[in-house]
């Protein structure tokens, strides 16, 4: 096992909900984050799936310092870094980076793009105009932009472009750790093997941890390693990517895996589909016991009082499943 | 489209000084409003008479050769005390607007930007400040400190900088919340940097189009208040001075209306085209497609 870079030890991340014009008082909370734990070892690739409103973005935001965790620790090569200070914030921050979703929105639109990747450059070393100018084109040759934009706008780029700059700002602040939040959910399908397969490339380059971000199953399956399956501000299934692909053990997992398109035609007519009723619970009044059971096909009567730990399985240690049922045959069959 | 540069980009900037140049109505704003204050800043070197000589024996006559624009009841030659009095109403528009325009961007980011509390208690402030009835406001200033020009600007801006304070409040709202801005505090960046750098030339946009839209208002506001009597005092005069004055005698003395009318609103039509354009220029979601 490779060593641990980042390690979140049941991080909750709850937004308190007001109510009342001039009496302000708190009326429930937003369970965005309830309870994750994780680790990125050096080098590796984690895809954190999940429908939207899962508090997936809210995880990441949490990982670089933008919201802050309500419980739990965070933890990086072994410091507790939860709620750190003032000055180590800077060290922590310029160590974890995160890849924003919409290219269009992340790039300050009146900066050029030599603006933009020297601003995080500067931030860590100060250079002089010469040197800084030959590591802004070093870094934009990394991502495959030709060095002759370097004093375009962002609005003169694509969508694809746009994220290899933004990909460029982040390797800028040489980071150990990045947060990938859906960084190709907002580009053309043509578009976003290229820039995944970059992001995949710099990682091994480098040695990076990455914690990709997706909702988009394929997506994942071609750039991770292991695969974290968030339901409800909870992890339901973790483990190796070609276990989860090939035999999941939480009926989300099998369910979410189902809705995912075959290439093959023949196949795709074939293919069985788990169809969830209903929509995912509110995260203000999660349901009792396992957040799940509302809507899983295979609940039994105390998935509604108990919630299932996230636990090893027996046969795959690699392997975890928050589900009183993972070793049914009927689920995983 | 202006043809884009192959070496620099075009930044947002250039890109709307272009759209601007195409606005017919801004350009003729613009250089009207550009003769009118050059006249009004040289105005003791070219006019040709006064602004006090009075000619008692000539008293109002209509416009002619020795006097263009004629004189008034006192014979004092209204081409000169229009453009002196053009100084004073751009001195009034442009202080004022200063004033408010300071006022209104720091109370607007503050609030803007720290939110929650102190957001909620600075913009019930700026209610109160609303509510409170402006002529009567001034009046009471006007009591208590004597009429005073300075007074006058700071008048006019302590009321003008609630609507500003308003409008950047509301961009920096909208601002704080883009990735960018998450993107630069991520990176560790400080607050001022990220102040300067970022959320101020984002703004700037909206700032130079409310400011434009603010000296007509401010001109107007103070036109108002000499009309009252509460503004500029004689001999001096201002645009909102020499209306009033020639309103009163208009049934006889129909030049003394027309003339400082007429170069008010001159003015005040080229700052709003101006203004407008501005705003369809800088606007970004009418920017590049």
């Amino acid at each position: 096992m490779q060593k641990i870079v980042l390690e979140m030890d049941g991080i909750r991340t709850h937004f308190p909900l007001y109510r009342g014009l001039i009496v302000r008082r708190q009326r429930g909370q937003v369970r965005a984050v309830d309870g994750v734990s994780l680790s990125l070892a050096k080098g590796e690739v984690l895809g954190l799936v999940g429908e939207s409103g899962c508090g997936k973005s809210t995880l990441a935001r949490t990982i670089i310092h933008l919201a802050p965790p309500t419980a739990g620790k965070l933890f990086l090569h072994g410091a507790d870094v939860t709620n750190p200070s003032p000055e180590n914030l800077a060290a922590v921050r310029s160590n974890v980076q995160m890849i924003f979703q919409d290219p269009y929105a992340s790039l300050d639109p009146r900066m050029t793009v030599f603006d933009i990747i020297a601003e995080a450059v500067l931030i860590k070393n100060r250079l002089s105009r010469k040197k800084l100018t030959g590591k802004v084109v070093a870094l934009m040759e990394q991502v495959g932009l030709a060095p002759e934009f370097i004093l375009k706008y962002p609005h003169e780029f694509s969508g694809g472009q746009r994220q290899r700059i933004a990909i460029a700002r982040t390797l800028a602040m040489n980071p150990e750790i990045i947060i990938a939040d859906e960084p190709v959910s907002a580009l053309d399908v043509s578009i976003q093997a290229q820039i995944i397969n970059l992001m995949a490339h710099l990682c091994r380059q480098r040695g990076l941890a990455m914690l990709f971000i997706s909702h988009d199953l394929s997506v994942v399956k071609h750039v991770s390693m292991r695969i974290a399956v968030m339901y409800l501000g909870k992890i339901m299934e973790t483990g190796p990517s070609e276990d989860i692909f090939a035999g999941p053990r939480h009926p989300y997992t099998k369910a979410l895996l189902s809705a995912m398109p075959v290439a093959d035609p023949e196949k795709e007519r074939s293919r069985k589909r788990i169809i969830l009723p209903g929509d995912p619970p509110s995260p203000i009044n999660p349901p009792p016991g396992c957040p799940f059971h509302p809507r899983c096909p295979f609940a039994q009567k105390k998935c509604a009082s108990t919630i299932p730990p996230l636990e090893p399985c027996a046969d795959k240690p690699e392997q975890s499943a928050a589900c009183v049922r993972k070793y049914d045959d009927e689920l995983t069959g | 489209m202006m043809k884009p540069d192959r070496k620099n980009g075009t930044s947002l900037y250039r890109d709307a000084v272009y759209r601007l140049t195409k606005n017919r109505a801004a350009v003729v704003g613009f250089f009207c409003l550009i003769v009118l204050l050059v006249l009004s800043a040289l105005a003791p070197l070219i006019a040709p008479y006064s602004f006090s000589a009075q000619d008692l024996a000539l008293g109002a006559s209509p416009p002619g050769p020795r006097h263009w624009l004629g004189t008034d009841i006192l014979g004092r030659d209204l081409l000169t005390r229009v453009l002196y009095g053009g100084q004073i109403s751009f001195l009034v528009g442009f202080s004022a607007t200063a004033v408010s325009l300071v006022i209104g961007v720091l109370y607007g980011t503050v609030s803007g930007y720290c939110g929650g509390k102190t957001d909620a208690a600075m913009m019930r402030f700026i209610d109160i400040m609303y509510a409170f009835p402006f002529t009567i406001f001034v009046i009471i200033l006007m009591v208590f400190f004597g009429r005073n020009i300075v007074l006058l600007f700071c008048a006019i801006g302590a009321v003008e900088w609630l609507t500003m304070a308003r409008i950047i409040r509301g961009q920096v709202l909208t601002l704080k919340k883009q990735e960018y801005i998450e993107a630069a505090v991520a990176m560790g960046l400080s607050l001022h940097k990220i102040v300067l750098r970022h959320l101020i030339p984002n703004v700037l946009g909206p700032i130079i189009v409310y400011t434009t839209l603010t000296i007509p208002q401010v001109m107007l506001l103070e036109a108002f208040l000499s009309f009252l009597g509460l503004g500029v005092q004689p001999p001096m005069s201002s645009w909102g001075l020499l209306v009033k004055e020639g309103a009163d005698s208009m049934e006889q003395y129909w030049w003394l209306l027309i003339f400082p009318g007429l170069a008010l609103s001159i003015t005040l039509f080229s700052l709003n085209f101006l203004g407008d354009g501005l705003r369809d220029a800088l606007d970004p979601r009418t920017a590049k497609d």
